[in-house]
This record gives structure tokens, sequence and C-alpha cells, in this order.
């Protein structure tokens, strides 16, 4: 048995030791222990070191507010984790821990040295001490920042494990399992309603656990207490441990994190380590009990010094004293409680010291039968103890004079402030506070949203009242969903009432200035960090917040909110409720990023959409790329080729014989109806109404305020019918654009828009010898250039498969596209593919697509454009049917701005040296400018044309258009690059050889 | 995550099947060329910016993907309530007599 664990005490399986180390050493600890508690009953309380000033630490807490004992944990490569908190990690056999923030050991820790020049240190610092010179930012300071901020390391393995997510709709959700969520949730489960009953603890109970002398209806809180949950579990209650309401949201709806796994010493395999809940409940009721505060005075942080309750949670919950001489500093009742429980339990506890003049009777007649030294009106001015307590010095305050100070020896030191409800929850729904002036806390007001709030939640203090308010919460929830519910009430005897007073640090005897007197311990915020940010001129806490980063680590503040606040306004002369406080946000505690992706990571981040050829362009060892959500056959390389050297084969076989490509990704609508013809001289630019059914036009769409938004092509299938093509990641929003405009602008016209883009698989075939391969394969329709000119559109049979085949092109050669249903895509280009065996057919990719395209200067949205550019700024004048009244986006095409001289416009570029430009550079007109220069464009495309036998480029440049032949520059880290200004149109810009 | 009642399936369902669509009951004129540059920049950009009620279009964009209307106050995120798109622009003062 460890030194410190008292046999027969705590509810730890003494049967049942664990293994486990920190820092390299081994030690035993219990099943039902946590790191802390195992740590504490081998005497170890020097668990990690201060942030700033690397100062020895313990831990304060017994919960998941422990803003101290932040360690790092394993569980074998990958599954590592910084900053969990001892305090709440479970032990489980060979559990591997670390302490972090020192260098080189725990014991001795050079980083300390910011300890002794605290000075240094003071609020604010970083803005005051890095300020010059101003060289030194680069090399010293921000280097120096970087490398002394962040707690703990990050881990540096991809995470191995696996989150789940999962809703759940129920009744009521009672967050907290003390004694008010207990009773609420019985109360409440009794009326009939489903009721879910979470907690963040291992096992339901809350301060019960740590108060088994108290007795309720006539048996001693545990056995009261299993019982309970007996009932609970008859009445079909849903009971969850081990699991944090993170966020309380609009409607009832709760973030909870469910810990799966991390407990366990063997995890099932498969099992997720963290489960997210999606809950939404008709009633809420938070019963998540208060949160006890430190005392604020000179060496309130050494190892050994904590809060009384967690003092009295490690004896009766683990069964671990957390030393054989305690003292007590406090302001508040429930300290005495722990000093009481210390001592039966065969401890010894030198004195207890109380802020308050005077202090319940009873209370001191209980003490002083103890043998408790009582000092009431007493402070606390200083510890003594470099890695352990050793001593508190205590003197006597008489109207407001501090006395002579007395050195008290102690072993540990336990303090209490009073307590917090704890608001976190509550205040994630903008509910109101209100300042409690008796109990100085804050306490909840106004609800916005269906919920109860019970227990010390709400500032209520003894079993007998919180159990009684926890009845009422479960009425009023059973009531609210328009279920009766009965009352019941409990007996409660050795009951432990108590108040208390909150405070700003204590007063001294000493130079106030010298005190290291710890509001926030994990940020190292002192009183005096706080005083000095009101000398300077913060007023508002949120002022104050910021510039201390008091309550900003990530206990956001559970224990250092009031207590700042409590200095601040004692600084500013004015009372706490006029100051504020600042809003907590969730999550509650801190929440691995793994439960919030869920399945959303590695394959299924995002679903990935693949056409019916993609199988093929697999096995052949295609190269994909993501577009939108599809993946697309980048290139295809052949043994020993590099990106280059394929994409140069496959341009170079396309325009020489013919090549062919999977087009399936295309969005494709199609838009049916007597007023088809209507709608589409509404939506797009160009005229429809004289389009002859199996004719195709280029359709280019914009906004309402006359920027690109999409182009495509777009077939008349019949009078009543198009078939519109759209950008691949276009489509989803023209789909839904034009639905817009259909419902709500014009829903008069009577027409009907059916995403048609997975029921047609494309392959597009061009080259010189496109026509000879498909003839092969069409049957009847004539092919020839008469017959099928450039732009028709017909249906007819491909390879033995219905088929509206299109005769476009976006490469500038002889083109057509054959669509086919999806089903049977895979067959039509394996058929394709075999009949084109006779040209050397070449399957190419979308990276071929787009060099061949630029040759022809034709343009892809959201490449090309980016939101602001104009069919005038692209050069598509001719697609706009002047002769129509209206159309989306006519009228802005006449805006001011959009017909101003020197907008950016699209052209091409051709370097003077040959070198291939950068997509992105950016473009000025005069290189010998002073910095920061003009910048009058940037280019958009850039490919090595194997067709010109150079690189080309499109960009956009101001008044580009009016600029042909000019000369521009592109500055680029090793130096200018020249380039002249052209046409986009680089390859047969007469275009014969689309009509071939 | 809100819930949204979608006033064609009359269904209340979570805000993820919707989309929002800005503000609502903004018609596009009959006749754009006959507006002024300053008639039609206030078509196009000016929004009220409401705080408070604030009348809004949504698609239930996920479902059976009708645009639709709603009365969403911004300062507390809360829908007021849903009608379908066409109808007129309800008066709240009535609506809060009526409650």
């Amino acid at each position: 048995m460890s030194r410190y664990r008292i046999p027969g005490m705590g509810r730890v399986d003494p049967a049942a030791p664990v293994s486990f180390t920190f820092d390299g050493r081994s030690y035993q600890g219990l099943r039902g222990d946590t790191v802390a508690s195992a740590l504490l009953a081998n005497g170890v309380h020097l668990m990690g070191r201060s942030f700033k000033y690397h100062r020895p630490r313990g831990v304060v807490t017994a919960g998941s507010e422990e803003p101290n004992a932040l360690i790092g944990t394993s569980r074998g490569p990958g599954r590592f984790e910084p900053n969990t908190r001892a305090t709440v990690q479970e032990l489980r056999a060979g559990l591997t821990t670390e302490s972090q923030n020192k260098w080189p050991s725990l014991k001795f820790d050079i980083g300390a040295v910011n300890d002794r020049a605290y000075m240094l240190f003071s609020a604010g610092f970083y803005y005051k001490t890095f300020m010059w010179p101003r060289s030194f930012w680069d090399k010293v300071y921000e280097p120096f920042i970087r490398a002394a901020a962040g707690l703990g390391k990050s881990p540096a393995e991809v995470d191995p494990d696996s989150y789940a997510h999962r809703n759940l709709h129920t009744d009521v959700l009672v967050v907290g399992g003390g004694a008010a969520g207990i009773s609420a949730a019985l109360t409440a489960a009794k009326s009939g309603a489903r009721v879910v009953l979470v907690d963040e603890n291992p096992e339901m109970g809350g301060s019960l656990l740590s108060d088994p002398s108290v007795r309720i209806d006539g048996r001693g809180s545990w056995a009261w207490l299993a019982e309970q949950l007996s009932q609970l579990r008859a009445a079909g209650v849903r009971l969850m441990t081990r699991t944090t309401a993170i966020g309380y949201y609009h409607q009832n709806f709760v973030g909870l994190v469910e810990r799966v796994t991390d407990h366990l010493d063997q995890p099932p395999h498969g099992a997720p380590r963290e489960r997210m809940w999606h809950v939404r409940a008709e009633q809420v009721v938070l019963a998540q009990g208060a949160l006890e505060k430190p005392l604020v005075f000179d060496g309130n942080d050494r190892p050994g010094v904590m809060l009384a309750g967690a003092a009295q949670t490690y004896l009766n919950r683990y069964g671990v004293k957390v030393g054989d001489n305690a003292a007590v500093v406090t302001s508040h009742d429930s300290a005495w409680y722990a000093a009481f429980d210390l001592v039966d339990a065969g401890a010894r506890v030198a004195a207890i010291a109380d802020t308050r003049d005077s202090v319940r009777p009873d209370l001191v007649e209980a003490a002083r039968k103890r043998g408790i030294l009582v000092l009431t009106g007493h402070t606390a001015t200083a510890t003594e103890g470099r890695l352990r307590v050793k001593s508190v010095r205590v003197n006597p305050v008489r109207n407001g004079q501090v006395g002579a100070g007395r050195k008290i020896p102690c072993d540990a030191l336990l303090i209490c402030g009073g307590w917090t409800p704890s608001l976190h929850l509550f205040s994630h729904t903008k509910g109101s506070l209100t300042w409690d002036a008796d109990s100085r806390t804050f306490l909840p007001d106004h609800k916005t949203e269906a919920c109860q709030i019970a227990g010390a939640g709400r500032g209520l203090w003894g079993y007998g009242f919180v159990l009684e308010d926890g009845v009422k919460a479960g009425i009023a929830a059973a009531q609210a969903l328009g279920r009766s519910a009965d009352a019941s009430d409990a007996r409660v005897e050795g009951d432990r009432p108590g108040t208390g007073i909150s405070q700003k640090e204590l007063p001294t005897d000493r130079s106030p200035g010298k005190a290291k007197a710890f509001v926030d311990y994990q940020n190292d915020v002192t009183a005096k960090d706080i005083r000095l940010a009101v000398r300077e001129g913060m007023r508002s806490i949120e002022h104050v917040k910021r510039y201390t980063t008091n309550g900003m680590a990530t206990d956001q503040g559970k224990m250092s909110n009031i207590n700042g606040l409590m200095i601040a306004a004692d600084a500013l002369g004015k009372e706490p409720p006029q100051v504020g406080l600042t809003t907590f946000r969730p999550p509650y505690t801190p929440t691995s990023f793994g439960a919030f992706a869920g399945y959303h990571k590695g394959a299924t981040f995002e679903i990935t959409r693949k056409t019916p050829i993609d199988p093929w362009a697999e096995a052949q060892g295609a190269v994909f790329e993501p577009v939108s959500l599809w993946r697309r056959a980048w290139y295809f390389p052949k043994a020993g080729e590099d990106m280059h050297a394929a994409v140069a084969r496959e341009c170079r076989a396309t325009r020489a014989s013919v090549g062919m490509f999977d087009a399936s990704t295309l969005g494709k609508i199609e838009v049916a109806g007597p007023d088809a013809v209507e709608f589409m001289n509404r939506m797009y630019t160009n005229p429809w109404t004289k389009l002859q059914p199996g004719r195709c036009r280029y359709g280019l769409l914009l906004g309402e305020d006359g920027f690109i938004r999409d182009d495509g092509v777009i077939g008349r299938m019949s009078p009543d019918l198009f078939h519109v093509t759209t950008t691949t990641g276009g489509a989803a929003r023209v789909l839904n654009m034009m639905e817009d405009y259909l419902q709500t602008e014009w829903p008069d016209l009577d027409v009907w828009l059916t995403s048609t883009t997975e029921q047609w698989a494309t392959v597009a075939v061009n080259g010189p010898n496109a026509r000879k391969v498909l003839e092969k394969l069409v049957e009847g329709l004539d092919l020839s250039d008469t017959n099928f000119p450039h732009m028709s559109v017909a249906e007819c049979t491909v390879a033995g498969l219905p088929a509206r085949l299109f005769r476009i092109s976006f490469t500038g050669e002889l083109g057509f596209e054959v669509n086919v249903p999806a089903r049977h895509g895979l067959q039509l280009w394996k058929a394709i593919h075999e009949a084109g065996q006779q040209y050397d057919i070449c399957p190419y990719g979308t990276e071929t697509m787009h060099v061949l395209r630029a040759e022809k200067g034709y343009i892809i949205v959201g490449q090309d454009t980016d939101g602001t550019v104009t069919p005038q700024d692209a050069g598509l004048d001719w697609a706009i049917g002047k002769a129509k009244k209206d159309f989306v986006g006519k009228r802005s095409l006449s805006r001011p701005d959009i017909v101003a001289p020197n907008r950016k416009q699209l052209v091409g570029l051709l370097t003077e040296d040959g070198r291939k430009l950068e997509e992105g550079a950016q473009i000025v007109l005069d290189p010998s400018q002073s910095l920061p220069m003009t910048m009058a464009g940037h280019v958009t495309s850039s490919y090595d044309s194997v067709a010109l036998g150079r690189p080309i480029a499109m960009a956009v440049v101001t008044g580009g258009l009016s600029r042909m032949g000019e000369t521009v520059h592109i500055p680029m880290p090793d130096g200018t690059i020249r380039a002249t200004i052209t046409s986009t149109n680089f390859y047969d810009p007469a275009g014969e050889r689309l009509k071939a | 995550m809100l819930l949204i009642h979608c006033p064609y399936c009359d269904a209340t369902l979570p805000e993820a099947e919707f989309a929002y669509a800005g503000e609502a009951h903004i018609s596009r004129p009959a006749d754009p060329s006959a507006l002024s540059d300053e008639e039609w920049r206030d078509y196009l950009f000016i929004r009220t910016n409401a705080r408070g009620p604030h009348f809004e279009r949504w698609r239930h964009i996920h479902g059976c993907g009708r645009f639709f209307n709603a009365v969403r106050d911004t300062v507390s995120d809360r829908f007021l309530m849903t009608y379908k798109a066409g109808e007129a622009r309800p008066d709240l003062t009535v609506k809060e007599a009526a409650e």
C-alpha cells in the first residue's frame, strides 16, 4: 500500500493494483484512481512547471478544471496526447505519462530563471519588451516567443484512433449527475418522460462521492446513491458517464463528448476513442454544480497548496491523504468540513485560518474538539518550500490593519476562496446573469432556452436544499412537456450547509509589489498584473483579460475569472457587476480535434465522385487530380515518363491524329417545357430563339452584377428541350441559380429543370482523325461536315448504345462529344479506344485538356475569371445577344464601373526569353518604379505549348485589350521577366482545323 | 444547429437540410433597363442588415428544393416564422398583437 493511501477509504479497488510511469519512473496506483490521485498516494505533489515563470506546480483540483497538472500521456506510437489533465485521466495498465514545460528536468529547470526575472514578464510584456530594435524581430524575438509559447508538445504522428458521431433525441437532458441532477432526472423520468443523464466523471454522484458521512433517507450517501442509480435505470433513464457536455447551442442542441476507451487497459478492436453526441432535447436541466476558487496571496501556487474541496475528494473518493500535517486558509465554511474529514481519517490539521471575523460556532466547536487551532479574522501572507510547501505565514487582520505574522509548518495547504456556480453552459445560450451581493457571486438570471437550473449551479448549498431543488427542476421539466410529476422529499442528516464570501487578493503586511499572488495559475497571472493593467488604462474586463491573459488558458478561467474580476473591480473602484464578466464559450473543457472531426478524415473526409470510366484510368496507371469533389485523370504516364513528358506526348498525339478524354464530370442540366427557350433567353447572355433543334451554341451565364458565373455548350434537342452543360465545379451552383429565378422571379414560366450530370457519361474525341474513329461506331447519322457541321447535336447510336452526339471542340481540333447513359460509359470508352487503335488514339487527362484549350484561348471559369470579370473583360462580347431586351446581368453591363476604362482584361502573354511564367505571378507596367509597385494584373494560366514550341500564358492586365504588342514586366525573386501582350488565340487563329 | 420549418413540407427539420439565400422581398425589376444607375445599384447591393427581425430567403435544398421566406431575429438567431415564396410580407405588429 502506498505511503499516503488510507486502507478502507475511497472508492478505489485495493485488490486491483495498476502500474504506470511518470517521467520514466514506475508507480503503482489502484483501479479507480486518476493519475493525480495515484501520484498523491505515492507522495508526489510536483507534477509540472508553470507556463511563463516555470515555477514548480502541483495539483490544485480534483476535476476537469485543473490548471496545473497537465501531463503528456501515451499508449504507444501515434497515441501521445499533450495537456491531459492528470485529475481526469484514469489509471490504466501500462499508461506512460510525463510532465511538461521543464528542461532539463522537472526538479531542476533552466526556464525557472524567468521566475527571478519576473519584472520583465509583467502584464503586457509582449507589447513592451519586444518593441525594438526592429531588426531583432525576425531573428531574435519571434523565434524566442515561438519556442517559449505553447503548452506541451504536439503529437508528431497521425492519430491512429477513430472518433464517432451520433445523434440523440430526448425529452429531458440532465447535465450533471450530482445530487440535484439525480433527483431532477428521477422526478422527470417518473412522469414518463425520456431522460438522459450525463456526467463527465467515471461515475455518477458528483460531490456525494466526496461526502460519504452525509446520510439521506436513513442511509449513508453512497448507499443512497447506489439505490437512486438503480431506480434511474429501472425508470429507463439513459446514464452516460465520462461524457462532457461541451456546448449548449440554439433550440436545446447540446454537444456531448463521451470518452470511450482512454480508461481501458485493452481497448476493444475498432472501438472509437471518443464519441460526439449531437443531442436535441425538449428540456435541458443544468445541474453542473459549483467550482471552488483559490484564495489569492503570495506563494499560493506551491506544490502541496490545493483547494480544500480537492483534498476532501482525494481523501474520500480515492482514499488518499494529501499530507500528514495540513493547514487550512479559507473564506467559506466548506473547507472546515474538509479539515474535519482529514482529522477523522488520521491526518493532522495544524490550523484553520479563516478570513472572516466570525464563523458559525458549531464549526469552531467541532474544530477545537479535533485539536485544530482556529484563527478567525486572519490573512495568509506567504508560503515557503521550493518543490513542496513547508509552511504558511498567517497574520491577524484587525480594523483593516495586518498584524504580526506567525509561521505554521505544514506539508499541505488547503485553500478555499468560496464557490462559483458553473455558469458556462448557461452562458453559451446567452442567458443573462445577475450579481448576488450577499454571496458575491454571479447567478443565472433570464433564460433564452427551454431549460431549468438546479442546485449549486444556481448558488444553493447543502444537500437538503439541493435535493429539493432537483425535484423542482424535474417537475418543471415534466410540466413543460405536458406531463405531471410528483414531488418527493429527502431527509438529510449530517448535512453540510455553508456560506462564504468572495474577495480580492488577501491583505498583506509586506510589499504587494513583490507578492507572487496567483490568480490564473495556468497563464501565470498575478494580482499585481491585473492592477497594473488597470493602471495602464484597461477599463473593460475584456481588455484586462486580453492584456494580462487572465482566464485565457485552457481552463477558460474556471478558477480565475471571479478572483480576477474582484481585483479589477477594486482597482477601478467599482462594484463587480459594473465591471462585468467575460463571456464563456464552448467547449466547456478542452476537446480533441478528433472528436470534432469524427468520420471526416482520410478517405471519408469528403465523398470522392468517380466517373464510370475511372476504373479504366486507374488500371492504366493514370495520375489523378481532385476537381471539386470529383477525382479526374490528370495525365496517363507511360513507363519512364514524368508529367511534362506525358502531357507533351498527349498534346502532340491529339493534334497530330486523335485523342480521347473522359468529360463525364461536366455538369449537365435538362431545361424542358413550353417556355424553355424563353427561360434560356432570360438566363444566358446569348440569344436562343433562332437556335434550331439539332444545333448547339456556347452559352455564357452572368450574375445580376454582370460578372461571369459559368459557361458551357448548350444543345437544343427539340423545340422545348435544351441539353445544358456547365463547368465541372459549377453544376450545383448553376442549377441552384436557375431554380431560384424559376421559382421566385418567373414562377409563371412552364419549365422543368433536371440535373443529369450523373445520368450521362461523356467521352470527348478530338483530333484530325476523330471523325474516322467515330464513323466506325456511329449508326443512324452521317458525320460528314456537310450533314453534321461544327456545333451540331443529334441523337444516334454509338457502339450500339443510345447516344447524344455533339460536334463541339474544346481543343481547336475537329471534335465530338459522345454522351451515353452512365451505365454504358465504360463500354463506350473501351469501344472508342478499340476503334481508335488504327489511328494510335491517345487517352489524355485534364492537364492536356488545359494546355489544348489555352492554345486556343478558351477560358476556364474560375481560373481565368475570378468573379470580377465581365464578358467584355474576357473578350466574349460576341456571346452577348445585343438585341435581347433583358437577361440576367444585362443591366449591369452598362454600370459606370463596368464601362470604365482600364479594367483588367484577359490577354495572351509571350515571354521574350522563352521562360514559362508562374500562374498567379503579378504584372507591372514599369519595372523601375519604386516599391511598393503598382500591380497591373496577374497571370491566370501558363503552360508549355508543344504545338507552338514555346510557353504561353493568359493574364488579366489593366486595359489589356488596347495594349496589344506592348511589353509588360513580371518581377520574380530571381529577376524580372519581360513579356509581350498578344491575342489569347495562339494556335490556328482562323479556326480552320475545327471545320475539317 | 437551428431547426427550420419548411412551409412546403410542413415539417421542422435540421438546418443542415437548408441553404440561406439572402434577403427576402427584393423583386427583380420588371424592366431593369428603365432603372437609373443608382436604382440598379440599390437593387444589387443595398440590404437592410437588420438588428432584430430580418426577412430572408431559405431553400430546402436537401429536401423538397423549394425556396421560401422566413423571419429570423438576428439578435437571438430565433426563427419567428416561415412562409411560402410569393406570399405577402407579414405584418409583425399584427403577429405580436395576436400572441
